[in-house]
């Protein structure tokens, strides 16, 4: 096949809603939807402020199988409120991760999953926002003891803010060369630090520090995948076969204090960090 | 302690307060001491400002690389020390954080995973056994607080000018949202989640006890006293209940205020095998 006509033969994973993500991801006729908009559970605090509420928050759950083991997905709406975790999406999103501690502690076998695409907390609900992402961390990091927990970042929003902790939690993460994984977004930066310690407008810049390529050669992601949904299920689906490792990267302390140490901060660069942390994590770990 | 003549943040305060200083001198962004607490000993951990920190952005009492992982390995130290304990030592974060490090360096070199590895240490200690307990003295802001005091079983909080709870600074928050300032002010007194004072952040039940009282700036042996007992009381009670954390489900503040929390686990639960 020419570059061209590979480019055709790829389903993007970016372009897809969370619905449909999680239902390509799933095999094939096992999507059931948990609390899908039906159910309109709905933010109590939206409306408070005049804002139009969705009937699924923003947080599509879905249960079925993946590669022929039950499985959960948890996916992120990116089109709704930037994909910010409210308290009903929070929760929804904590609740399947609990449920499905419930399934390995009663001796079934589940595959959960985390779609991420997201700028963190929803400012309108701050502090119940805030609340409900410790809850989702609590829940990656007792499942993820018995489970692999796999995290997908797809693009374009990326994953920002206590997301982003969620998402450095996960056993496994995979993402595209669009997708983007920092705790404090280009904008915030440039306006709590100033424009000469960030510009937000330097999109390359921006991608060579925290976009996918970066992230996976640094060892702080797992897979790089084209914007191509069958490579996306099957880094999930790799990402599950390998199993629960004996040390989770966050679990790495002595590992990441000593490659801080490495870092000389006033000599810093995407490039030079390739070098000098190259091997850091990644699938071999 | 710096050898400098720098007025102690709040945090510093709060553990020489509560921790005899020890011999030897300490240095940087964390410090992790013991005390006592009913009796038995508990490690209190608190993050400090470190002015001579290489990081430019985390001079001051904030979660930077360094301090999210200096977290972790001060949490895991107990962890590990206490492994074949019957018994495991209560945690004490004490928790006066302004905020994240906001630096280009800081996302290069992944504060994320900086956090989360505080995050998971936290989240471990508590699942291990350890009775963790967060106790507010001053801010406890956003990513900040999710990695040093959001994963504790049972927090607690002093209802003082200066302590506060919320996920971006006022300003900030303003800036993003499109509000002023007041009008933000104003909204946190009909919309609980998004005030910024510490009294509506206790009626969304999430907190085991809002200490009133106290001076938080320069506390009297009584108010120190009060404190400690208090801690002493939460230590008990997470004891008592499970290592998750599923109490701030089950207060009568969360009943009301976090109504939409409870029912969306109620009901994914019966849907979760039809």
């Amino acid at each position: 096949m020419t570059t061209q006509e590979s480019f055709l033969a790829r389903h993007s994973f970016i372009e897809m809603t969370a619905r449909e993500r999680a239902h390509a991801l799933l095999d094939a006729g096992t999507y059931r939807e948990l609390l899908g908009p039906f159910d309109k559970l709905e933010s109590p605090w939206l409306a408070m402020q005049s804002i139009v509420c969705q009937s699924d928050d923003g947080a599509v759950i879905a249960r079925g199988s993946l590669g022929g083991e039950p499985a959960v997905i948890a996916a992120i709406e990116p089109a709704f409120q930037g994909g910010s975790i409210g308290e009903v999406s929070g929760a929804k999103i904590a609740a399947a991760l609990e449920l499905a501690l419930g399934e390995i502690e009663a001796g079934h076998p589940i595959r959960p999953v985390i779609l991420f695409e997201t700028g963190g907390v929803r400012l309108q609900e701050a502090n119940l926002g805030l609340a409900a992402i410790a809850e989702i961390q609590a829940a990656i990091v007792a499942l993820r003891r018995h489970v692999p927990v796999v995290g997908v970042i797809g693009g374009m929003v990326g994953c920002f803010g206590g997301m982003s902790l969620a998402a450095a939690l996960c056993t496994g993460l995979v993402m595209t060369r669009q997708a983007r994984l920092g705790m404090n977004g280009p904008e915030v930066i440039e306006q709590e630090a100033g424009v000469a310690e960030l510009d937000a407008s330097d999109r390359r810049l921006i991608w060579s520090m925290i976009g996918g390529e970066e992230r996976v050669a640094v060892g702080l992601a797992d897979t790089l995948v084209e914007d191509d949904t069958a490579q996306v299920r099957d880094a999930v689906l790799a990402a599950f076969g390998r199993g629960v490792p004996a040390q989770h990267r966050s679990e790495d302390v002595d590992g990441f204090i000593e490659r801080l140490a490495r870092v000389n901060p006033d000599d810093i660069d995407p490039d030079t960090l390739r070098t000098l942390w190259t091997g850091a994590g990644g699938q071999n770990r | 302690m710096n050898g400098t003549n720098i007025t102690p943040s709040r945090g510093e305060r709060w553990l020489d307060a509560l921790a005899p200083a020890p011999a030897g001198a300490e240095s940087g962004p964390v410090r992790a001491r013991d005390a006592d607490l009913d009796g038995e000993a508990a490690r209190l951990i608190a993050v400090v400002p470190d002015p001579r920190n290489r990081f430019a952005r985390a001079t001051d009492n904030v979660v930077g690389l360094e301090q999210g992982w200096l977290l972790a390995r001060a949490v895991r130290a107990v962890l590990d020390a206490d492994r074949a304990a019957d018994v495991k030592r209560p945690i004490v974060a004490i928790v006066d954080v302004k905020s994240q490090a906001y630096g280009r360096r800081e996302e290069l070199l992944g504060i994320h995973l900086a956090c989360a590895a505080a995050v998971d240490a936290y989240a471990s200690a508590r699942l291990a056994g350890h009775p963790v307990i967060a106790l507010i003295v001053g801010p406890a802001m956003s990513g900040a607080y999710l990695a040093h005091g959001y994963q504790a079983n049972r927090i607690v909080a002093l209802d003082a000018p200066g302590t506060a709870v919320h996920a971006m600074g006022k300003e900030a928050a303003a800036r993003v949202t499109r509000r002023s300032v007041e009008s933000l002010d104003s909204l946190g007194d009909t919309v609980l989640p998004m005030s910024y004072k510490m009294s509506a952040y206790a009626k969304l039940g999430l907190l085991h006890e809002l200490i009133q009282g106290v001076d938080a700036d320069a506390p009297s042996a009584g108010d120190i006293e009060r404190v400690r007992a208090s801690l002493g009381a939460a230590v008990k009670d997470a004891r008592g209940g499970p290592p998750d954390l599923s109490s701030r489900l089950t207060s009568a503040d969360a009943k009301r205020t976090r109504a939409a929390s409870v029912e969306v686990r109620r009901r994914m639960r019966a849907q979760w095998d039809s």
